[in-house]
């Protein structure tokens, strides 16, 4: 693994994508790592394309500015791939995280993916309907990442989605969304 | 030791609010400070705290209040930002006139015209002259750990002075990131219990705050206020060491990075400090001597100690997250009044980066970078003020 870790979200308002990088950076403060997660502030509005950030390291953080060359690109809506240029600053080896129900090779042929650049799919929206009823992939998207990834293990994904979740919402909700953080792990695939 | 936490800015400084229990809190809202007051009052909410909190209909009320019950002899905090600060700009000045140890957080942001909610200096910047305490912090360690000195330094019998805690809006204030707390306990005793002077309630001891002083001595009044923050050097310093002695965590004046060898400088406040860190760090392993200096307390400005840390340098750029139009930086005012009295200055530049929030990118550190080299070889300065991070 690199000595810092950066991560790009692109999501739309109201899917939970902020909540999800705040998890993530939750989940990896375990083992003594430093961990940044901040969004892009504009004007918020549902439906709008946005991004949000994460930097998880051994060492301390002191950059304070976007991430420019992400090493993980999390895509929670593929119909953002047709719209804004999500691969912009991605390295050889950059990891792609995409919430879709197509085929991972599709989805590779489409981000025109470099040969050591990997790219992983997930139906997190379809999960997510049938584990909370609603359409918010986070939850399944953060399952997905850290099998992708490696860089949390599930265990200590769940504790902190709990936690984060259980402020806000009821045992049900809590519960779904652990189903769908799980199934989102089990579920990825890569092309 | 307490809690390793992820937690945004705000967070962590309300959190230091919620230990230090302060017995009144007056706040408007105002973002990006909102959700640290937000955050607060539900901590009184909830019982955690037996702050009184006054909810005011402006910011000018909110420390009108903090000010009344500073003097009736009451520990206050209060917090805000931007518009606020500046709709306060009045009463800063009485509370540190009339000697009131409030502790106010200020999330950096920006002034209008045109609208916007992101960081910059402007703010406190322009509170500058009021009298009070000035601390800036670069990260949300830094603005929680000087939140908690915040109360013991103004509250010192040997200054009792006001005391803002700075740091970036949103960048800072919700960025979330790692944070070590210290226990309650921790800090109830390092603040110690509030140990109020010539309160008002004291109504055995009638007293009277701000009276009209005329010709006759208002002069003098306010050279001892100057006296008084020429004190406040050591108490900043000796807080610190016991603020170390209990977290660990080191704060002086300021900071240096990589300075005592450096040959070129960046002088820059709050959380650009740690993006340039990084740079200066990418330029030491080409070879290239660079360092930092990033202030912590700008009032009172540590001027000589910051012209010593300074003074073997062949070429100083200083950034400044804030503006004077028609003039310089306000930080690099500052640098200049700590270098004039040296033999030899060092050429030094103006840069002006990061207004309304736009990013500071580790290229803009390095456009400064490249050009104080070139400045250091040859002793000539092209551009004394100039704007960076542009749009082209």
């Amino acid at each position: 693994m690199e000595k810092t870790i950066e991560i790009r979200w692109h999501g739309r308002g109201g899917q939970g994508t902020v909540t999800a990088a705040k998890v993530l950076a939750d989940a990896c403060l375990s083992g003594g790592r430093h961990v940044q997660a901040f969004p892009e502030y504009g004007p918020e509005r549902a439906g709008a394309p946005l991004r949000a950030y994460n930097r998880i390291s051994d060492h301390i953080i002191r950059m304070y500015c976007p991430v420019l060359h992400p090493n993980v690109i999390c895509i929670a809506d593929a119909t953002l791939i047709d719209g804004i240029n999500v691969t912009e600053g991605a390295r050889d080896n950059s990891i792609f995280v995409v919430n879709t129900s197509k085929d991972p090779g599709e989805i590779r042929k489409k981000l025109d993916a470099k040969p050591e650049q990997k790219v992983f799919t997930v139906d997190a929206t379809k999960i997510a309907l049938e584990c909370i009823g609603r359409a918010l992939p986070n939850a399944s998207m953060l399952g997905a990442v850290s099998r992708a990834t490696g860089i949390v293990s599930m265990e200590v994904l769940l504790e902190n989605v709990e936690k984060s979740f259980g402020k806000k919402f009821s045992r049900k909700i809590i519960d779904g969304n652990l189903d769908a953080t799980k199934r989102g792990y089990e579920e990825v695939r890569e092309g | 030791m307490g809690k390793i936490v992820a937690v945004t800015g705000n967070e962590a400084v309300a959190e230091s609010l919620r230990q230090v229990n302060p017995d009144v809190c007056a706040a408007y809202p105002i973002t990006p400070a909102t959700d640290l007051m937000q955050r607060f009052s539900s901590f009184i909410s909830d019982g955690k705290v037996d702050t009184e909190m006054v909810l005011v209909e402006s910011e000018h009320s909110a420390m009108s209040a903090c000010i009344g019950a500073a003097a009736a002899g009451g520990r206050v905090a209060t917090a805000t930002s931007s518009q606020g600060l500046a709709l306060m700009w009045e009463m800063l000045f009485i509370a540190a006139g009339d000697r009131l140890p409030i502790v106010m957080p200020v999330v950096n942001r920006a002034l209008s015209a045109p609208l916007n909610i992101h960081g910059d200096h402007s703010d406190t910047m322009g509170a500058r002259d009021s009298g009070w305490i000035q601390l800036y912090s670069e990260t949300a360690q830094e603005a929680y750990d000087n939140a908690i000195q915040a109360f013991r330094i103004g509250e010192h019998p040997d200054i009792r002075l006001p005391v803002m805690v700075c740091m970036d809006g949103f960048i800072v204030s919700h960025s979330i990131e790692r944070v070590e707390y210290l226990e309650d306990a921790e800090v109830r005793n390092f603040v110690g219990e509030y140990m109020p002077v010539n309160p008002l309630l004291d109504i055995d001891n009638p007293k009277s705050y701000g009276p009209l002083i005329l010709t006759d001595l208002y002069h003098e009044y306010k050279r001892a206020q100057h006296e008084v923050m020429t004190r406040v050097k050591n108490v900043v310093l000796e807080v610190a060491a016991d603020f170390e002695k209990l977290s660990g965590r080191k704060y002086g004046l300021f900071e240096t990075y990589r300075l005592d060898d450096a040959e070129i400088a960046i002088v820059i406040l709050n959380s650009a400090a740690g993006t340039t860190k990084d740079v200066v760090d990418s330029y030491r392993s080409k070879g290239i001597k660079a360092g930092l200096l990033k202030p912590r307390m700008f009032r009172p400005f540590p001027y000589e100690e910051v012209a010593a840390a300074l003074s073997h340098l062949k070429a100083i750029a200083v950034l400044d997250r804030a503006d004077s139009f028609g003039g310089y930086g306000p930080l690099f005012s500052e640098i200049c009044g700590a270098v004039m009295s040296m033999d030899g200055k060092p050429p030094m530049i103006n840069r002006i980066y990061g207004l309304g929030g736009r990013d500071y990118m580790p290229n803009q550190a390095e456009k400064v970078l490249d050009e104080l080299v070139g400045i250091a070889e040859t002793g000539k300065v092209h551009t004394l003020k100039d704007y960076i991070g542009l749009r082209e």
